[in-house]
């Protein structure tokens, strides 16, 4: 999955905070290595060194060093002082993370599976929300507020460049908030080991301009696209009669289970499988045929079919833009 | 005098270890892809592939009743195809329930997994086209174990939602009883 993953290019407030403090950090604990180092370094310099011509050190009591308390003093004193710095620096950084104003907040309920994520875009009125996966859009300068839930076991969420790590945990409920003032394509990805599959569950954060977040936010409530050509129809009516429709939900068609990714806009993804695999024509047939060759352990069973049933059913999931 | 029984002795616990080890393996074993076409059975209703259909299910019982994963698998599966719908959690609801000793077509693996393939009269829909193979053994498996007829070391001991029942790897063996069908009604007399 391609988009941003970094740590040190912040692409909203909540990102440049934790930014700041990790520069606070870096600094300070750069300074305390140094200073180690040197100290040290001056001291196995300065140690005495016994020569051939010395006498041998028999004295039972040992010697007193007289700089040795005052290096402790200063040394405790020190660490003191930059502990508690450090500690007012993420005190500072933690109100500002949490003073992030939420006025006209976009509501997105994600929700983690093992490997993929489920989001959906609440509403005031159900005709208005829909589901998505693995793929979040976002208006830049608009507050989006996740509200984070786990369907099986702890799973987390990460998007380095716009936020930090928070858990999923089931049975509970859990809030990030984030913004992202720079368009861009930003890849998350699970950050607590869930299973087999922890690695290949990635998720792409596309930050919009306004106008073109409203125009996708548009075409996601659609329901699906009808098929055109024949193969297309001919792929529909696989859909609707193999196991795919077990537990996938085309809105518009008679697949309507709700246990895998929604895949009425499908096309409109770059990546199937959390990040697994390129969204091509090609490789979503290898996907259908056979999805444990690219992410062994997941939910998704291998279906026997012929090629060009394959082929027909790839051509129609392409088709929903 | 000592030194043979000692000898013997450490024979015997190798043997077990070896024995204790290998069934966990069985346990534990996760295979990602499904057994190859072959070792299955057939979705045809016939009487005759049926019997050929349960002969040859018995070659695959301990693949599914023996592996924890494929007995748990068959759990979210009952979940994820709403076989709670109708036989809520085992103790049946418009379905029959499913963790006593009454089992109206037979209690064995086979014969389950034709119930769940081509489904019942009065209700009980066929899976068979609907679904992989690998996934209505693993039901089976899963059916079996809430009647405690799979082994009880692979049957699941937790639920996600609140536990409403004993787990399923503490059920009692139900002995199984096949009986016959009303012919009016499909229920068992």
């Amino acid at each position: 999955m391609n988009g941003v993953h970094d740590v040190l290019s912040p692409a909203g407030p909540q990102a440049a905070t934790l930014y700041q403090l990790w520069n606070v950090m870096l600094v300070a604990c750069t300074v305390v290595f140094v200073v180690t180092i040197v100290a040290l370094a001056i001291a196995v310099w300065r140690a005495p060194r016994a020569t051939e011509r010395a006498k041998p050190d028999l004295d039972p009591h040992p010697r007193k060093v007289a700089t040795l308390r005052r290096s402790v003093v200063w040394g405790i004193a020190g660490s003191s002082v930059l502990l508690l710095v450090l500690l007012l620096a993420s005190f500072v950084a933690d109100r500002a993370l949490s003073a992030l104003p939420l006025a006209n907040a976009v509501r997105i309920d994600l929700v983690g599976h093992q490997f993929w994520w489920e989001a959906r875009y609440e509403s005031h009125s159900p005709e208005l929300t829909f589901s998505t996966a693995n793929e979040l859009h976002v208006p830049v300068g608009r507050p989006v507020l996740v509200r984070l839930r786990a369907d099986d076991v702890i799973h987390s969420f990460w998007v380095p460049s716009l936020s930090g790590k928070k858990d999923l945990i089931p049975g509970r409920e859990s809030t990030i908030a984030l913004r992202a003032d720079r368009a861009g394509t930003y890849r998350g990805q699970c950050a607590e080991f869930c299973g087999y599959q922890h690695a290949q569950m990635a998720l792409v954060v596309v930050a919009d301009p306004p106008a073109d977040y409203e125009r996708w936010q548009a075409l996601q409530r659609e329901p699906a696209r009808a098929p055109e050509t024949a193969q297309e129809r001919r792929g529909l009516e696989l859909v609707e009669q193999t196991s795919c429709a077990m537990c996938h939900a085309i809105h518009g068609t008679r697949a309507r289970a709700r246990r895998a990714p929604d895949l009425t806009h499908v096309a409109s993804r770059g990546w199937l499988g959390a990040g697994a695999v390129e969204n091509t024509p090609a490789l979503r047939a290898e996907w259908i045929a056979n999805a444990q060759k690219f992410k062994p352990g997941i939910n998704m069973p291998p279906l026997d079919a012929a090629p060009d049933d394959l082929a027909a059913m790839s051509a129609y999931l392409g088709s929903l833009r | 005098m000592s030194s043979r029984f000692l000898d013997r002795a450490l024979v015997l616990a190798v043997a077990s270890v070896g024995a204790l080890t290998s069934s966990g393996c069985e346990r534990e074993a996760r295979d990602f892809l499904p057994p190859k076409p072959g070792a299955e059975v057939g979705h045809a209703a016939s009487a005759a592939a049926s019997a050929a259909a349960i002969a040859s299910a018995a070659a695959m019982v301990g693949r599914y009743e023996h592996n924890a994963h494929a007995v748990s698998a068959g759990k979210r599966l009952w979940t994820w195809y709403n076989c709670s719908g109708c036989h809520a959690n085992g103790g049946g609801g418009s379905g029959p329930a499913l963790m006593d000793d009454v089992w109206i077509y037979g209690g064995d693996a086979g014969t389950i997994y034709l119930t769940i393939a081509n489904g019942r009269p009065n209700g009980m829909p066929a899976f068979g086209s609907r679904i992989p193979k690998d996934q209505i053994w693993q039901l089976a498996a899963y059916v079996r174990s809430l009647a405690g007829l799979a082994s009880a070391d692979a049957a699941p001991n937790r639920d996600d939602a609140f536990l409403t029942r004993t787990p399923e790897s503490f059920s009692d063996s139900q002995k199984p009883e096949t009986v016959k069908p009303s012919a009016a009604t499909g229920r068992p007399q």
